[in-house]
């Protein structure tokens, strides 16, 4: 599988959002941990994953097969990160 | 910053609390925007029916299109009023489907996986209605074309863009947003925007 | 333990035109923590009823200027922020920060190379920190930049670029110009593709010596290059991307 270009106006990428994600996971900056894609195998680090942050949540893609790998909602009770779409983090 | 009004004079009462007047139309999105054909478009309703219905994008227009004007509230706090939309209502969808009277609960499933859950009861009686026009003018991709369920009561998150169906269940189950802490419900009006509002 | 990153109020100490819609704000702050090239920060803009939005972006300087960060900003006409900065926003004046932040996009002497960065319109700022820290260490690890700009008028940092490109060990440096070139332009003249890109990375090595690439700029300019670079063999993990979001 290879990476096509996609050309979407709301489209960033995971590093657009990693300050919000170090807040979240303590201070943390885990952009540079690799992560495995859960549906189709893609390995790279999360700061290469296709981020769409404007709407209710953030969403990061996988930039082949443009699932959701990561995807998390911050509500004044807290935040909730759904990993199901990453098979696993390998912290750098 | 920009182009938002805080509620003011007469239009202030038709704003829900907490929301700000955009004369913009946002858009937002959790994915790329889906490319769909419309020779092979379809809209479902399925799950606790006798029998599941199907319509092509010729069939649905040919079911009973109307103008609707409502005023719209997302749950990042802008508020559009008397937005023109041209479509079907999920009434009419409904007469052709015969409901298992234990179908409480919808999710709306749309084209590129994205699912929103709602009460059956805010589907019925003019509540909803599935839009395929915007202004006059085809829907947009980036605003949900070829087609999107439009819910006008409920935060804009449950009217699900590129919706391909209803799926009627007994239980609620939360949809994409409401699973990571949305409200299953949504009322502006009530500020449900998360859960346990 | 990691000390969480928080928001600060920092103060602007300077600020430069580079082009007509790009700027460089150079800012000071009460927690300057040094950052590693190709790094950003956040900008939070609060409005008096409470609304707030928010940005980031790219460092443009070297670790070396405590307490203070450049950061390059283009002005977006229907922006909710850049043009706060570029209209509004003077010497002595507040803004609400957090940072340094971003890992991912980031190049310091010590990972290797050879080092190809791509940069579209602003998409230059965060590769100039990495060109401006490369030059600090006396790193000799061959570089090449390809930048994108619309006119002459557009290159930002154009005067600094070509005295880097000038040192000995200085990254080379090509350029295209998308829109409109002078008479005498010996760059580029079209959109940036895998011809253009082939005969950059040449100058350093060829696609085999499997050089780093980061990419940065206006959305489809990162695909497309990030694409290409690909289908041209480059190992999908040696290519970074940062996307700015739409060309304005």
């Amino acid at each position: 599988m290879k990476r096509t270009a996609l050309d979407d106006p709301l489209m960033l990428d995971a590093n657009a959002v990693a300050g919000e994600l170090a807040e979240m996971m303590g201070g943390v900056d885990i952009t540079t941990f690799m992560t495995r894609c859960a549906h189709c195998g893609n390995h790279d680090a999360l700061g290469s994953l296709r981020a769409w942050a404007h709407g209710p949540g953030v969403v990061l893609r996988c930039v082949i097969c443009s699932q959701v790998v990561v995807r998390w909602v911050r509500t004044p009770q807290g935040a909730r990160v759904d990993l199901r779409g990453a098979a696993f983090l390998e912290p750098r | 910053m920009g182009r938002r009004d805080r509620a003011t004079g007469d239009t202030g009462s038709r704003i829900p609390p907490g929301q700000y007047l955009t004369r913009d139309f946002p858009v937002l999105s959790a994915g790329p925007t889906p490319r769909v054909d419309l020779s092979t478009w379809q809209f479902t309703i399925d799950g606790l029916v006798g029998t599941p219905v199907s319509w092509s994008w010729d069939e649905i227009q040919a079911v009973d299109t109307r103008d609707f004007t409502v005023d719209i509230s997302c749950v990042t706090k802008w508020t559009k009023l008397d937005t023109h939309w041209t479509g079907v209502s999920v009434d009419s969808l409904l007469e052709s489907v015969e409901l298992d009277p234990s179908a409480r609960f919808v999710v709306a499933h749309s084209y590129g996986g994205y699912t929103t859950n709602l009460p059956l009861a805010d589907v019925v009686n003019g509540q909803a209605f599935v839009a395929w026009a915007y202004d006059g003018q085809p829907l947009e991709p980036a605003h949900g074309g070829p087609a999107r369920l439009v819910v006008p009561h409920l935060y804009f998150w449950k009217s699900a863009k590129w919706v391909r169906g209803l799926r009627l269940l007994p239980d609620d189950e939360p949809g994409f947003w409401e699973s990571l802490g949305y409200n299953n419900h949504g009322d502006p009006w009530r500020e449900e925007r998360y859960t346990g509002d | 333990m990691v000390e969480p990153l928080r928001w600060q109020i920092g103060t602007i100490t300077d600020i430069q035109p580079q082009t007509d819609r790009v700027s460089s704000f150079t800012i000071g702050l009460p927690d300057w923590r040094p950052h590693r090239p190709g790094q950003h920060y956040d900008v939070r803009l609060t409005a008096e009823d409470g609304y707030q939005t928010q940005r980031s972006y790219s460092i443009a300087s070297a670790a070396d200027h405590v307490p203070e960060v450049e950061l390059g900003i283009e002005r977006i006409a229907d922006g909710e922020v850049s043009p706060y900065f570029h209209d509004v926003l003077v010497t002595g004046d507040k803004v609400e920060l957090r940072g340094p932040i971003g890992g991912y996009f980031v190049w310091e002497p010590g990972m290797g190379g050879p080092l190809l960065l791509v940069g579209g319109g602003s998409g230059v700022v965060p590769l100039m920190a990495m060109l401006r820290s490369r030059q600090a260490a006396g790193d000799a690890t061959p570089a090449a930049l390809l930048y994108s700009s619309r006119t002459i008028g557009d290159i930002i940092y154009r005067d600094e670029l070509a005295r880097l490109a000038a040192e000995p060990n200085g990254p080379v440096v090509a350029q295209t110009l998308t829109r409109e070139q002078p008479p005498d332009w010996d760059g580029y003249a079209r959109r940036i593709d895998a011809q253009m890109l082939t005969e950059v990375v040449g100058n350093i090595g060829g696609m085999h010596a499997s050089p780093l690439a980061y990419i940065c700029g206006p959305t489809l300019l990162v695909e497309n290059a990030a694409a290409a670079l690909t289908d041209l063999g480059l190992a999908p993990m040696r290519v970074r991307t940062e996307r700015f979001g739409p060309s304005s």
